[in-house]
């Protein structure tokens, strides 16, 4: 019982650490707090939905058409909304606020397209054929998810370290001016940086669609409220931080839930949240203070 | 007057709700003007909202002591949260602010046998009426006009633009900033108990994230240079769904977009478009070129 | 009349100012020197508030400043100008002033009474044109504190400094961005203020400046004082003169 918990709780986590990442790398990089995050990853539930009953193309397929809708998303959010109020200088709240507008156009919009209704995945596009792990049984999704979040993870882990674009963004993190006098296209990696931040919250989307079979126009904003407890908790724009705050989060939520309750479910994060706010703002591994030019 | 009738009989809810959506106007605009980015006025709404209907609905209270109840209460629930949380800088307090009124939602849709949960309350004595609302909005815009021309207007527009030299001037801008947004809080919570005694049901849904996003749209579009702008912005974003017809399923999108397009091409708000164009057309009766 | 009695300052592993060691007395104007990064600016963030010290003690005329909130502070009769011009740019000239005379007659309970008008008002616009015209910013009174020349702009962030009331005026780095001629004038007013009573301290880069107006300098090396004393023997001490080693040595030797 204890074991089926644990893999619940490294499942649940691992999508609220991908979901966590694509928020925190577009803070860490764009300096930008996009509120619109979790509008692209109902998208993304939404795109693969959509494959998998209109296009009637296996899951990974699904899973392919919502990286390319939400990577346009992020490339459109930087277009129109980050890229102009970058050139004006226009002060923090501003991108703040457009991106609350955005989300809500495009719930609006989903919920006019879609309806209301909570939507699910035709029964047989589910793998839910149980595997024996260690003693545990757990459906083959289940085992997809969390082997797709890690893998996602540590190659997103490698990247930033390793590979030129990941030492560019981390580069245009620290300073955009001096990447820019290095030569570094500080302009189109904050596009590509969007991208990438939209990819990783329509992946979390899907996986989260797959994991409740529930695709309802507002799931997103529980979502963007969770995903800003766990950037918070692991401290902001550290992509450390957004791992191990998205499992914290995860093992919290599921514990709890085994133990109080599932009403009080959502008010973890919150809890969490507002603790953390009072207690240590800049969170556990946070930048604290403003980065330079 | 049988016009008049027939008038209110249709659109007294309407003419209402542009009442007490400007008094919520205003309670961001308080909060807009001294540079907070606060999200809570939502949860304030219901909590004044709530506070009130349980009042005249299972206390029998009389309407104008539970209206004050309920502003009072929300008042308290901010002056509670405010300190701590208006330390936090700019995005975290929005942040914060957004987590407090989602923890507010929460605790309603829990407290069931309070609050009857997600079924609301129904059967709301229907005790505010045209003059009651009226009064309230002149009331709370004279009150904030004669503040907006006063020192303390003065010293909420330097906090605004540069809170550490504000505070280096002598300025206590804690004090301010607290001030500001249990007032907000204050006029939120007035408006939600208003609200709930002309809208006859309440539920939590509608102190949520999207009513939120209307409150801070109504905000930014009215810009923060003057409490008429709030009121403005309140007016606009009630009536203009709805005048253009069958748009009222619409209005998130609406909002949503007004929020994009403002910040994009008119980040002061509408107010200031409309004195920059009185401006030019004085300019131009003058003679000056402009 | 100010002290600093072992200020260290530290942020996380670092250590931004050691062991400082400051007694500043009452009259003439001093200085405070060192290369970039020393901690000058820290200082003055420290001495009003912005910032906390590690250990140590911060005392003004006798009282604990330390661990007071800013505002408090500068009801106390501390004022200063910062190395960015901090003016509130949508402002005229004469409402920068009048924000800075709302802090000496206790906050915002009184604001929120007082309305507008009455004598109170007049008595505080008068004193802004008073000061205005004394800064040579007289027929600026409405410009925006945007559209005011740089030069502009500094005079003004010295007049509103000194609307409020201080004892103590910190200066940071105030002929940055001068002319030979804007220097001189500049000199000249801080020495008419400090003749009319007022305790002044600057941090300043231009060593002729330094040298000229100040009866006593101390030097910050790495977050440490190294020396301190009259502008001659300063200027002498081979600390000093190792710390800004080739830099502004040539500068230094300038009357």
């Amino acid at each position: 019982m204890l074991a089926q918990q644990f893999l619940n709780a490294v499942s649940l986590g691992g999508v609220y650490a991908l979901f966590a990442l694509g928020f925190t790398l577009v803070f860490g990089v764009v300096n930008v707090i996009n509120l619109a995050h979790g509008a692209v990853f109902m998208i993304g539930a939404y795109a693969a939905l959509e494959a998998v009953l209109l296009l009637r193309v296996p899951l990974l397929a699904a899973m392919a058409a919502a990286v390319g809708v939400t990577a346009c998303a992020g490339w459109l959010l930087d277009r129109f909304i980050f890229a102009p109020l970058r050139a004006r200088r226009a002060p923090h709240l501003a991108p703040m606020i457009a991106t609350i507008g955005a989300a809500t156009c495009l719930t609006s919009l989903a919920e006019g397209y879609f309806g209301a209704e909570n939507l699910r995945f035709p029964a047989q596009t589910l793998p839910v054929e149980t595997v024996s792990l260690a003693g545990v049984s757990i459906t083959e999704l289940e085992l997809g998810i969390i082997l797709l979040a890690l893998a996602l993870m540590a190659l997103l882990l490698w990247g930033l370290k390793q590979s030129r674009l990941g030492r560019a963004l981390r580069a245009v993190a620290e300073s955009p001016r001096a990447a820019a006098l290095l030569g570094v296209d500080v302009e189109g990696l904050f596009r590509a940086t969007s991208v990438l931040g939209a990819v990783l919250g329509g992946l979390a989307g899907v996986l989260i669609a797959l994991y409740s079979n529930s695709v309802f126009p507002h799931m997103g904003q529980p979502m963007l409220h969770k995903g800003i407890a766990v950037v918070i908790l692991g401290g902001m724009g550290d992509v450390r931080g957004a791992l191990l705050g998205g499992f914290f989060l995860g093992f919290a939520e599921v514990f709890s839930v085994a133990y109080i309750g599932s009403t009080m479910r959502d008010a973890v994060a919150f809890g969490l949240l507002f603790a953390i706010l009072l207690l240590r703002p800049q969170g556990l591994f946070g930048r604290a203070a403003q980065r330079r030019a | 007057m049988e016009w008049l009738e027939t008038f209110w009989a249709t659109y007294s809810t309407l003419a209402l709700s542009v009442g007490t959506n400007i008094l919520l106007a205003l309670s961001i605009y308080l909060t807009l003007a001294c540079g907070l980015l606060t999200v809570a006025n939502a949860a304030f709404m219901g909590i004044g909202a709530y506070t009130a209907a349980l009042l005249t609905l299972n206390a029998g209270a009389p309407f104008g002591a539970a209206v004050l109840a309920g502003a009072l209460l929300a008042a308290a629930a901010a002056l509670a949260i405010g300190r701590p949380t208006l330390r936090l800088s700019g995005v975290y307090l929005a942040m914060a602010t957004l987590a407090f009124g989602e923890v507010v939602r929460i605790l309603i849709l829990n407290a069931e046998d309070l609050t009857g949960g997600a079924l609301g309350l129904n059967g709301i004595p229907q005790l505010a009426g045209a003059v009651h609302v009226l009064v309230a909005v002149a009331a709370a815009l004279a009150i904030l006009l004669r503040l907006a021309h006063s020192r303390f207007g003065r010293a909420i527009a330097a906090i605004r633009q540069d809170e550490i030299a504000a505070e280096l001037l002598g300025l206590d801008v804690g004090a301010y900033k607290l001030f500001c947004f249990v007032a907000g809080a204050a006029l939120a919570g007035l408006a939600g108990a208003l609200n709930a005694h002309f809208t006859f049901f309440i539920g939590p849904s509608e102190f949520g994230f999207e009513r939120a996003v209307e409150i801070l749209a109504m905000g930014v579009l009215g810009g923060v240079a003057s409490p008429w702008g709030a009121a403005l912005g309140a007016a606009l974003i009630t009536l203009l769904p709805e005048m253009l017809r069958g748009l009222g399923h619409y209005r998130p999108l609406i909002n949503g977009l007004i929020l994009i397009l403002i910040i994009l091409y008119s980040p002061n708000g509408l107010w200031d478009l409309v004195r920059a164009a009185a401006r030019r057309a004085r300019a131009a009766r003058a003679g000056t070129p402009c | 009349m100010l002290r600093l009695a072992s200020v260290c300052l530290h942020f996380g592993g670092l250590r931004v100012l050691e062991d400082v060691n400051l007694e500043i007395p009452e009259r003439g104007i001093f200085g405070l020197i060192g290369p970039n990064g020393a901690g000058k600016t820290t200082i003055f963030n420290l001495i009003t508030g912005l910032l906390a010290p590690s250990a140590g003690a911060v005392e003004f005329f006798g009282e604990r400043l330390d661990g007071q909130p800013p505002h408090r502070i500068v009801r106390r009769g501390i004022a200063r100008t910062f190395q960015n011009i901090r003016l509130f740019r949508d402002m005229s000239a004469r409402e920068n002033l009048l924000v800075a005379m709302g802090g000496e007659s206790g906050g915002i309970a009184r604001a929120l009474l007082a309305g507008r008008g009455r004598d109170g008002e007049a008595r505080r616009r008068a004193r802004a044109e008073e000061l205005l015209a004394r800064v040579r910013l007289g027929d600026k009174a409405e410009t925006a504190a945007s559209a005011l020349s740089y030069g502009e702009q500094r005079r003004l962030e010295l007049a509103r400094a000194l609307a409020t009331g201080p004892r103590l005026l910190l200066l940071d780095e105030p002929a940055a961005g001068m002319n030979a001629g804007e220097k001189r004038e500049l000199m000249s007013e801080i020495v008419k203020l400090e003749e009319s009573g007022l305790n002044i301290m600057i941090i300043e880069h231009d060593m002729g400046f330094i040298m000229n107006l100040c009866r006593e300098i101390a030097v910050l090396n790495f977050g440490r004082i190294i020396a301190r004393g009259a502008p001659a023997e300063v200027r002498a001490d081979p600390q000093v003169i190792e710390a800004y080693l080739g830099r502004d040595e040539e500068s230094a030797a300038k009357p």
